[in-house]
Formats: structure tokens, C-alpha cells, sequence
């Protein structure tokens, strides 16, 4: 054997060597783009990219985000009955495209992996030319698609994610989000868990494993241990688990009396099924009542969880049933196309896509910097929401949230959820360099507007 | 040339010129018809066809010649894109630190993975490997958070230390200046022809590692892993220790691994954690049976097969289809969609398993295979002459995954 491995020779190795970096020099030279900003739209149409999972555990959240999306470009264009064009309170939007161009939309599916986000949204940005990329189910996705945005330099809208960091530490001059997050569920949740159960409990976290889990569930301590809570303890479970029993078992002799379950999508169907097939509901603990909270409630969720979210407190962005008239023509909208209420991800995609179009219309300009300019500081109403402020300081919306607790007695199938309390706005802000947000050193960086 | 036969000369020439050619062949309808849906020439998805090349030609040097079948590639490729971010946060934007270490770090990892796996062969090293990998999958998630930042991926922040950075300072992944997502435009008539330096980066690397490949293939090495694949007992009766070859060839393939996911991180400066995920160790398997495990080629064809598939069938949603139908009359058009529909869009993996069984049932050698009988087709030589023609290694090729 050792004979024949002298056979590559030491001259072989050395001419291997020598053709890789002949190889290596021969790149070729290079010449740059000469537009004045990313895919700067030149014919009578404008794309928009719809970014939103199609495959995987929130598949479901993202198609029904994706009809919002659509819905949203109709309108824009002109198509149907304009939807929440009639209530919001900015009047650019005449309904004929933007700046006069018809909206074009292309869709991609992010498989709720920040990879295959960041793939389906270069792609979009490098063959199909968009200008603008709205979507992602997931913290984790949003995060990296916005910092993919930032650096192609293109507007990042968006949608359902809930993280604190989206923009707290990873927060970008590009991005920008309607949705609330984890810190304001906790400042909205807390008061109303004080007058429901009191100021004497022992709280016990169940959180998912990653960024949103963590932020979640740092800010519901924060606040609850404010009102007097006490936190007995804090256990990480992987995302995707399917099987939640060995963690809730240990729940029913830790002496606290309140779970919060810091899950989402199918983790929190499964762990809350199982906490009330344990029968966690039914005990009584220190003399009190057992109860479960869920911080963060989507539609999708509470339909998949059933009759075991009834009475369950949570919070969220929006929801269908509010009375404003906003929100009414978004339902009916988009009640008469697709048959039924949309989620609170839909209504957040359908408000970040006309806050966008709005933003460019009144900018004058599809430049990634002056439409970031036309939405800082941007003052709104009538997208469902009530008065709401962009915060120029960190690109995040600030709005009323919703307390809301699982439906007793539903009357039909998309009745699941009543609206327990509307916390107004100003309980929920904070300053743009809360500790949780990243502290002073978190910062948007400069607008890019790319080529 | 170089140290190969004339034949392999050719071969190597051959590839050298699909792969500098590949913005304009890949790129074959005009911007303005609709068929441009399926062009796919641009920066990101050619960048992924070299990486995902690379990370398939090393996979098939395990799986190919020895016959062992690994489900752990994707650690490698993890390891390799932390490696670069990490340099990226420590060092400057300059990609090179970053692959050198993606190299180096996923062969010490491969080298102790290798280590204990190949203790067993079959299935059990298939498991051992899967379960590592599945191992290192949940570290990088989880436990090893402040190392890989989760689920949200390892970001490169401007609070970083960065020490090589100065004032002015590229911002973005460079060699040297040379911006990786910088491109030259050329529009010819309605065609649009991206020339991207991010490419062109990863296309010369991946003909570099073509070679050592094709240089590894026609080894005395080569052939002792082609024998253990054939009869590993025989092997050791005949007195030689087959798991220094092995190992070796473990680790070389999973340096390959590392260098794609470097290359990765080197085109896109994030790293995350379901990089390596099972999913991703079986993709590389799909890849390269479905190209033709075993087989030089092979497996670059079925990763720019897989990726085509993933990036632009995904794409394809109802009104997209409803501009292709639209000609038509109504009913029929409202057929054609409800039929097409569920394969396009959310369905393209539907579209892609339906692919694979018909590949493995008609074409156990995969792509390669079909090539050679559409071949043999148009050649109308004597049978026997066939495989000499080919530039793949001709034996137990096309047989053997079948029985894999």
C-alpha cells in the first residue's frame, strides 16, 4: 500500500496547489449597479414581496396572512370595496397603485426557517425586483430577514412576530413593526391578572426555547412580580416538543397556583391540552384556584386548543370582533372573498401593506430612505387599531392592546375569544432604550437604500 | 493535465465551462415572456447550486465510494457557518479568515464524529451519525446559545468587536474589497444576464474541489474506498486496516461540508441553527441519489436539481397560473388550475417526492443514468463500448444504489 501512495507525487501536490491559486486570481473585476436605490421600479407596475410560511408548523398563520396580502394589493389597485382605504385616516391612497404604478406582488415560502426566509427573500429581491418585503410568522425569521433587507436595501414591513428584539436588540433603520410585543402583553396583561386572581400567587413559566420564549417570559415576570406575584420557576422546553407531560407533572407539587404557558402555535395547543387533561384546572392550590395563562392568543391557536381555552386570559394585536370602523370593513371585505374572520396576523399584514403604500404615496418616492422617513414618527388611525404612533426611535407601533380570555359560550366556530379589556396606549410604552429592548447600545443604524 | 488523463482533462474542462457559464445558461428566456418564471439565473440561487454542489461532491466521497451512509452531513455544514460569522464578529468582513476556520474546525469535528461512528457500519453508523448530528443540532438551538444565538441565528452587530475593521471599512462579506454581492448587469436585446462576484467566488472553489475530487476518485485511495464498499471483509483478510481509509475519508467529506456552509455564511452573513437539522443531512442524501450516488456529476445535478425545485416551483402561486391559463376559456382554465395547483407553490415538495420515486424506481442511477441511456440512444454504438465512453467511474455504479 505504501507504494501506491507515494504515487501522488510531491510535483502533483505543488501543480494542485499552483492551479488553485492561478484559479483564485483569474476573479473576474467588477463594475457596480448604477441605480439610485434598490430595484428602483421603472415601468407602469411595482412588486411587493409577500414573505410568509407556507410549509411547516405555522403554514397556517402564513396562508392566512398571505390572503390579507392579497386583499391588501386589490384594494391598492383598486379592485373590491377599498377595505380599510375608507376608514384610515391618511387620504394618499386614491386607489389606482402607488405613485400611479399598478401593484404586482410575488409570494415565498419561508418554512418558518430564517435559511429558506433569507433564500426565498434574496430571491425576491435579486430576480423579481421588489421593493418592499412584508411577512414572517416567527421571531426568529423576522429577525433575519429584516437584517437581509437591511443590507440589500429594500423596506422590511413586518408581520406577525412578537419577540422584543425584533425591535429591541435587532432592530434595524429598515425595518419596521406594527405588531405588538412581549413587553406591552406583560404591562397590558398584569392589571388585569391582579384584579382577576390578586396579588398573592406563585407563578410557574413553561417557555419555549428561543429568543421570543425568552423575551416573553422575562417581561410577564417583570410585571407580574410588579404586582406581587411570586415566580417559583422557570422551565425551557424545546420548540416543537409534541409531548409536554413529562414538564407539567412536575407543576402539581411546586406549590405555585398560576401556570403561564410561554408557547406558541402548536407547542401551546398540546402543553395547554395536556395541563388540563392533568386536571391542573380543577385543583386547588394554597386555598386558591388553579389557573392557566397563555400571554400571547392567536385564533388559529384557540381553535386548535378548543373548549380547553375556556376562560384562558392572554392578549393580542387585534381582533375581528372589535367595533371600530375600521376593522368592520376589513371583516367584511374580507369576509365576502375568503368566507371567513381574519386572524390578527391577516390584519397586521393588511396594515403594514397599506402603511407602506401610504408611506411611499405621501414620500413621493419608492426610496427605501424616504419612505423610512414618511413612516417615522407617523401618526394613523382607522386600520383597526385606534390612534397609533410609528416611534421613529426604534420602528415600532404603539397602540392599545387587547386583553382577552377564552369565550365561555361561543356562539359559532370563529367565536372563540372575548375582548376582556382594551389597554390603552400609554400603558403600554416605554423608553427606546428599556434594557429590554438592547439598552443604549441598541441602535437602528443608517438608512440603506442599496445600489 | 494536471495529472489526469487526457479523458478526464476533457471532463474537467467541460465542467470548468458550464460552471463560468452558467449566468447565461441558466437564463434562456427573455425578461418580458412569461416563461421568464423559470429563469434562474440569479446571484442567490446560482451561489446556492455551487455551495450545495460542493457539499454534495463531498458527500458522494463518503457515500459514493464507500458505500457508507452518512445522516450527519449537516453538523459539518453548521460548523462551517458559525466559523465564518464568528470571524465576521471578531475579525473583519473579509470571508477568507472565515472559510479557513470553517475547513479546519469541521474537520476536528468530523475527526471525533468519524472517530466513534465508524466503530460500526450499515445502519448503525447511519444512526450514530444522525444522532450526532441531532446532538449538535440542539446544542446550537438551545444550550449553546451564547456561542450561536438560537433560533434567531448567529447576526454579525455593529457593537461587535471586529478588530481588523478600520474607518470606512467594508460593511459587507468582501475578499479583499471584492464586494460577494456586488454584480455586473448585461442586458442583451430582452435578455438580462447577472454576472455576480459571489458566484464567480464560489464557482472557482467549486471546480478547485471538483478536481480533488476527481483526483481522489482515480487514487489508489479511491480505489481502496471503492473496494470497502465492495467487500470490507475481503479487505481486512487481505490485511489491510480499513478505518484509517475510512476516517479519512469521513473527514474529508466532512471538510467539504464545512466549506459549503462557510460559503453560505461567506454569500450571506447569517448562521442558523436548522443548518443542521436533520432535514438538511437528508437533503444532501436526496441530492446525490437522486444525481447518481457514486458518479463525478451526480450529485451537483441533483443539488441544482433540489434547489431549482425549492427556489422556483415555490413560487409559483394562483395568479401566476392564472396568467398562464388565462387564454383560455373559463372552465377549462379553472381545471387546469385545480389540477396544477396543488404541485406548484406550497405543494412543490409534493412535486419533488413524486420526482425522487420515479427517479429511484425507473433510474436507480439517477440523473446520470437517464444521461447515459438518452445517450446511448443518439450514440447507436455497440453496447459494450459504452461505459468506456463516459467520463463517470464506469463500474458498480449503476447498480449498486439500487441495492444500497
Amino acid at each position: 500500500m505504501s507504494d501506491q501512495k507515494k504515487g501522488i507525487s510531491r510535483r502533483r501536490v505543488l501543480k494542485t496547489g499552483l492551479a488553485g491559486i492561478v484559479a483564485t486570481g483569474v476573479a473576474p473585476t467588477i463594475i457596480t449597479n448604477a441605480y439610485g436605490f434598490t430595484n428602483e421600479p421603472t415601468g407602469s407596475t411595482v412588486k411587493f414581496g409577500f414573505n410568509v410560511p407556507q410549509t411547516g408548523p405555522y403554514a397556517a398563520e402564513g396562508l392566512d396572512e398571505l390572503r390579507a396580502q392579497q386583499l391588501a394589493v386589490e384594494h391598492l389597485n383598486g379592485i373590491g370595496d377599498g377595505g380599510m382605504l375608507s376608514t384610515f385616516s391618511s387620504k394618499a391612497l386614491k386607489g389606482n397603485g402607488v405613485l400611479g404604478k399598478q401593484v404586482d406582488y410575488v409570494t415565498g415560502d419561508t418554512q418558518t426557517k430564517s435559511d429558506a426566509a433569507r433564500a426565498a427573500a434574496r430571491s425576491m429581491i435579486e430576480k423579481d425586483g421588489v421593493v418592499m418585503i412584508n411577512g414572517g410568522s416567527s421571531s426568529g425569521v423576522a429577525v433575519a430577514v429584516q437584517g437581509l433587507c437591511q443590507e440589500a436595501g429594500i423596506i422590511f414591513m413586518a408581520g406577525l412576530t412578537h419577540s422584543n428584539d425584533t425591535t429591541g436588540k435587532d432592530r434595524k433603520a429598515n425595518g419596521f413593526r406594527h405588531f405588538f410585543n412581549a413587553y406591552m402583553s406583560g404591562a397590558a396583561l398584569a392589571p388585569v391578572l391582579k384584579t382577576a386572581y390578586g396579588t398573592d400567587r406563585r407563578a410557574y413559566h413553561l417557555t419555549a426555547d428561543y429568543t421570543w420564549g425568552w423575551t416573553q417570559q422575562a417581561s410577564i415576570q417583570l410585571f407580574t412580580e410588579q404586582i406581587g406575584w411570586e415566580t417559583v420557576n422557570n422551565v425551557l422546553t424545546p420548540v416543537g416538543a409534541g409531548d409536554f407531560s413529562s414538564y407539567i407533572a412536575p407543576v402539581l407539587n411546586s406549590g405555585a397556583d398560576v401556570l403561564v404557558l410561554n408557547h406558541y402555535g402548536g407547542d401551546m395547543i398540546n402543553s395547554l391540552t395536556q395541563a388540563v387533561q392533568f386536571g391542573l384546572r380543577d385543583k386547588q392550590v394554597n386555598g386558591k384556584q388553579f389557573e392557566i395563562v397563555v400571554p400571547l392568543y392567536s385564533e388559529l391557536m384557540a381553535d386548535g386548543a378548543g373548549a380547553n381555552i375556556k376562560g384562558v386570559y392572554g392578549s393580542m394585536n387585534w381582533n375581528w370582533q372589535l367595533s371600530d370602523a375600521g376593522t368592520q370593513a376589513f371583516v367584511k371585505s374580507f369576509g365576502e372573498k375568503y368566507g371567513q374572520p381574519p386572524s390578527n396576523s391577516a390584519q397586521t399584514c393588511y396594515a403594514q401593506v397599506m402603511l407602506y403604500a401610504d408611506a411611499v404615496e405621501r414620500a413621493g418616492s419608492f426610496n427605501p430612505c424616504a419612505v423610512a422617513e414618511a413612516l417615522e414618527g407617523f401618526e394613523f388611525d382607522g386600520l383597526g387599531n385606534g390612534p397609533t404612533l410609528y416611534r421613529a426611535a426604534d420602528h415600532q407601533c404603539f397602540k392599545d392592546v387587547l386583553v382577552v380570555k377564552g369565550k365561555e359560550n361561543p356562539s359559532n366556530q370563529y367565536d372563540t375569544l372575548e375582548v376582556v379589556e382594551i389597554t390603552p396606549r400609554a400603558q403600554v410604552e416605554y423608553a427606546p432604550n428599556h434594557e429590554m429592548f438592547g439598552g443604549d447600545e441598541a441602535t437602528l443604524g443608517a438608512c440603506n437604500p442599496g445600489a | 493535465m494536471l495529472g489526469l488523463s487526457a479523458k478526464d482533462t476533457g471532463f474537467l474542462l467541460f465542467v470548468t465551462f458550464l460552471t463560468l457559464a452558467t449566468p447565461i445558461l441558466l437564463q434562456p428566456f427573455p425578461e418580458t415572456s412569461s416563461l421568464a418564471q423559470f429563469n434562474a439565473g440569479y446571484p442567490d440561487l446560482m451561489q446556492r447550486f455551487a455551495i450545495y454542489g460542493i457539499f454534495a461532491i463531498g458527500f458522494n466521497i463518503l457515500f459514493g465510494l464507500t458505500g457508507y451512509l452518512s445522516f450527519g452531513h449537516a453538523a459539518f455544514l453548521g460548523v462551517g457557518s458559525y466559523s465564518v460569522v464568528w470571524m465576521y464578529k471578531l475579525l473583519s468582513f473579509n470571508v477568507l479568515p472565515g472559510l479557513i476556520l470553517a475547513i479546519v474546525l469541521s474537520g476536528v469535528f468530523a475527526l471525533l464524529i468519524g472517530y466513534v461512528s465508524l466503530r460500526r457500519s450499515g445502519i448503525y453508523f447511519s444512526i450514530l451519525t444522525l444522532a450526532f448530528a441531532q446532538m449538535s443540532y440542539n446544542l446550537a438551538y438551545s444550550v449553546f446559545t451564547p456561542l450561536t444565538n438560537g433560533e434567531t441565528g448567529l447576526q454579525v452587530y455593529t457593537s461587535d468587536p471586529q478588530i481588523l475593521m478600520g474607518e470606512g471599512s467594508t460593511q459587507v462579506p468582501n475578499l479583499f474589497g471584492l464586494v460577494m454581492q456586488d454584480s455586473i448587469k448585461l442586458p442583451v436585446g430582452d435578455w438580462l444576464f447577472t454576472f455576480n462576484v459571489g458566484y464567480y467566488f464560489t464557482a472557482v472553489i467549486a471546480i478547485f474541489v471538483f478536481y480533488i475530487s476527481l483526483r481522489i476518485f482515480r487514487s489508489p485511495f479511491g480505489l481502496i474506498l471503492r473496494a470497502i464498499k465492495t467487500n470490507r471483509t475481503r479487505l481486512s483478510y487481505a490485511g489491510i486496516n480499513t478505518r484509517p481509509y475510512m476516517l479519512a475519508a469521513f473527514v474529508i467529506s466532512g471538510m467539504y461540508a464545512g466549506l459549503a456552509g462557510g460559503l453560505l455564511a461567506a454569500m450571506d452573513p447569517l448562521a442558523g441553527a436548522e443548518r443542521m437539522q436533520w432535514t438538511a443531512s437528508g437533503e444532501v442524501v436526496l441530492m446525490t441519489i437522486l444525481g447518481g450516488a457514486g458518479t463525478l456529476m451526480g450529485p451537483v445535478l441533483g443539488a441544482g436539481f433540489i434547489k431549482y425545485f425549492e427556489n422556483i416551483f415555490s413560487k409559483i402561486n394562483e395568479s401566476v397560473l392564472h396568467d398562464w391559463f388565462g387564454a383560455l376559456p373559463e372552465p377549462v382554465r379553472d381545471f387546469l388550475i385545480a389540477i396544477v395547483s396543488p404541485f406548484v407553490g406550497d405543494g412543490w415538495q409534493l412535486t419533488l417526492g413524486l420526482l425522487f420515486v420515479l427517479v429511484v424506481v425507473f433510474l436507480p442511477g439517477g440523473i446520470m443514468e437517464g444521461a447515459r441511456r438518452i445517450g446511448s440512444i443518439f450514440r447507436r454504438k455497440p453496447a459494450a463500448a459504452e461505459p468506456a465512453k463516459l467520463p463517470e467511474t464506469p463500474p458498480a455504479v449503476a447498480g449498486d444504489p439500487a441495492g444500497e
